[in-house]
């Protein structure tokens, strides 16, 4: 039975303004709008249509968090996903240990395909994808527009800087999302209710036989320098004055 | 004593700028010694032009048919297998270093730092989070073999004058057959690259239309620019992707940047917010991006772009 692991990220919602503590300790969570890292909700629809298309039969969406994440597993689970796994964390684990945690769950589950966001819109590390098809020892297709699955191999369009590139992997691969892949769905309440039905397995990084080490250390959290705002002119003709008296011009 | 080793951004016959940005950052490390691997299927052109950059002492050139297009898989055995005994391994924070970078790391077992911003010293740096919302301050242990990714917008590059040594480097590796490159279709132009560009005209979603986008390459062309594109234009079918500017698109540097019917979303701001002047033109006097301008115009673009073609035209000064 072929199946797709999806990776899902509790984050701050991407509404949220981010405030720095005023200790630099961090930015402030306590009472902010917590939701599903948006490039990781665009992996559980793709991981969905390839399903609803009939060339996957089963979509596992997993969580590396703290108990809270369940929340996030619960809408993976209302957006479709047919059973959630939570790998329970108390601080946030570095890439490269989120990479072995799923690499041991991928040795348990055997799927095709594992589908991630492209990077995490918190710590914007972009690396998780990367690092677990490397010690999965199998094909990655970063920053994908458009999957086309076919038997034993798909076709990958990939956002590039230079355009838009496309390779091809045999599978079982990894891919990682970009954000025009497509548009998420959104979930109705009787999906709600029904996701209360669905298995949601929690389980300690230990019991995968993975130990969680941290080789980054935070020193301290400081608010951007922040850009004075300059001067407002009244038409075309200012404009170009203003940009020669910049020497822009 | 750091040593350093840089993976070369290249298309096969000229080194991207985003390699001359990284050894900026490595010579912004303590006695830097550095050495650029140019990974390629024929590095002989690539190789000269990363030995000539300052500051440079080593540049390995790998040469395999197998190298002719930067597949993560196929080059990250490869550059791993070089990183030995090196303190840092850098690549430049562009989809192509995003792509290989912790493939490479995790063959290593080596932790990653993403977007570095500054060097604070061999073991301390800065980089952004939350799309620039927050600047970390973050320290490895001394001793710790470290992966990272420079964010070039934060570099100058570092300017030729160096004559580093090439030697070719011998790598008998299996390489993975598992990844093939199929095709790559580009927008490149005669403009200059949005990157490297010294002046960006970007145009955001009330432009309206993909025809009526094109007003503004002509408006790039009189100042001799690279035309950029919000999200929110290039979603609506505008502009191509490789335009992007912003959080998940390109963060750029430009000496001045003018954003066109563009309102500033945090995400657009993030990848402008080093530009040196930034104007914005907008309808809506209230659009965030004015919070950010250095110059400010309110009004209607279709009004104000044949004007400010006008203007430039009839005194000369593209």
């Amino acid at each position: 039975m072929s199946k797709i692991l999806v990776c899902v990220k509790r984050v701050v919602d991407f509404n949220v303004r981010i405030r720095v503590k005023p200790d630099g300790s961090g930015v402030v969570t306590d009472g902010v709008k917590m939701s599903i890292n948006p490039f990781d909700e665009i992996a559980l629809e793709e991981a969905l249509r390839i399903k609803e298309r009939g060339a996957a039969q089963e979509v596992i969406a997993v969580s590396v968090g703290p108990t809270d994440a369940q929340q996030q597993l619960r809408t993976a689970l209302a957006m479709g996903a047919d059973r959630a796994v939570l790998v329970q964390v108390d601080a946030a684990p570095e890439p490269l240990s989120v990479a072995r945690i799923l690499l041991a769950l991928i040795r348990r589950e055997q799927p095709q395909l594992v589908i991630l966001g492209k990077q995490a819109i918190d710590d914007d590390n972009n690396q998780t994808g990367q690092m677990l098809a490397a010690l999965w020892n199998r094909p990655q297709a970063t920053f994908a527009s458009r999957i086309e699955i076919a038997d034993g191999h798909a076709a990958v369009t990939r956002e590039v800087d230079a355009g838009l590139e496309t390779i091809e992997v045999d599978l079982p691969a990894v891919f990682t999302t970009d954000l025009r892949l497509n548009e998420p769905r959104y979930v109705k309440l009787p999906d709600i209710m029904k996701a209360k039905k669905k298995p949601l397995e929690t389980l300690a990084p230990a019991a995968l036989g993975v130990t969680v080490a941290a080789a980054i250390e935070v020193i301290r959290c400081d608010p951007p320098p922040q850009r004075q705002r300059g001067i407002m002119v009244k038409d075309t003709r200012e404009l170009v004055a203003a940009l020669k008296k910049k020497g822009l011009l | 004593m750091a040593k350093v080793l840089i993976v070369a951004e290249h298309d096969g016959r000229r080194l991207n700028p985003s390699t001359a940005r990284c050894v900026s950052c490595a010579r912004a490390l303590p006695e830097p010694e550095i050495a650029i691997a140019v990974l390629a299927a024929d590095g002989s052109a690539v190789s000269e032009q990363a030995a000539a950059l300052s500051g440079v002492h080593h540049v390995l050139r790998i040469d395999n048919p197998a190298n002719a297009h930067a597949l993560a898989a196929t080059w990250a055995p490869q550059v791993a297998a070089l990183a030995k005994g090196f303190t840092h391994v850098l690549g430049p924070s562009t989809t192509f270093g995003k792509d290989l970078m912790p493939r490479v790391a995790a063959l290593l077992g080596a932790p990653q730092l993403s977007d570095i911003m500054a060097v604070e010293s061999a073991q301390r740096f800065r980089r952004p989070v939350y799309a620039g919302n927050a600047i970390l301050t973050v320290e490895v242990p001394a001793g710790t073999q470290l992966v990272a990714t420079v964010r070039v917008a934060s570099f100058e590059a570092a300017p030729e004058g160096g004559s580093a040594a090439i030697e070719s480097i011998p790598l008998s590796l299996d390489l993975p057959t598992h990844t093939r490159f199929v095709s790559l279709s580009s927008g490149a132009t005669d403009r200059p690259d949005l990157q490297a560009a010294r002046r960006v005209v970007s145009g955001g979603r009330a432009f309206g239309s993909a025809e009526k986008f094109n007003l503004l390459y002509s408006l790039a062309d009189k100042l001799g620019a690279a035309v950029g594109a919000s999200r929110a234009a290039v979603d609506a079918g505008y502009a191509p992707n490789d335009l992007q500017v912003g959080q998940t698109g390109k963060i750029i540097a430009p000496e001045l940047y003018v954003a066109i019917g563009i309102s500033g979303a945090i995400q657009h701001l993030t990848g402008i917010k080093d530009a040196r002047t930034i104007v914005a033109i907008n309808k809506d006097a209230e659009a965030p991006i004015f919070e950010v301008a250095d110059i400010g115009l309110v009004g209607d673009l279709f009004t104000i772009l044949p004007e400010l073609e006008q203007l430039l035209g009839s005194q000369g000064s593209a």
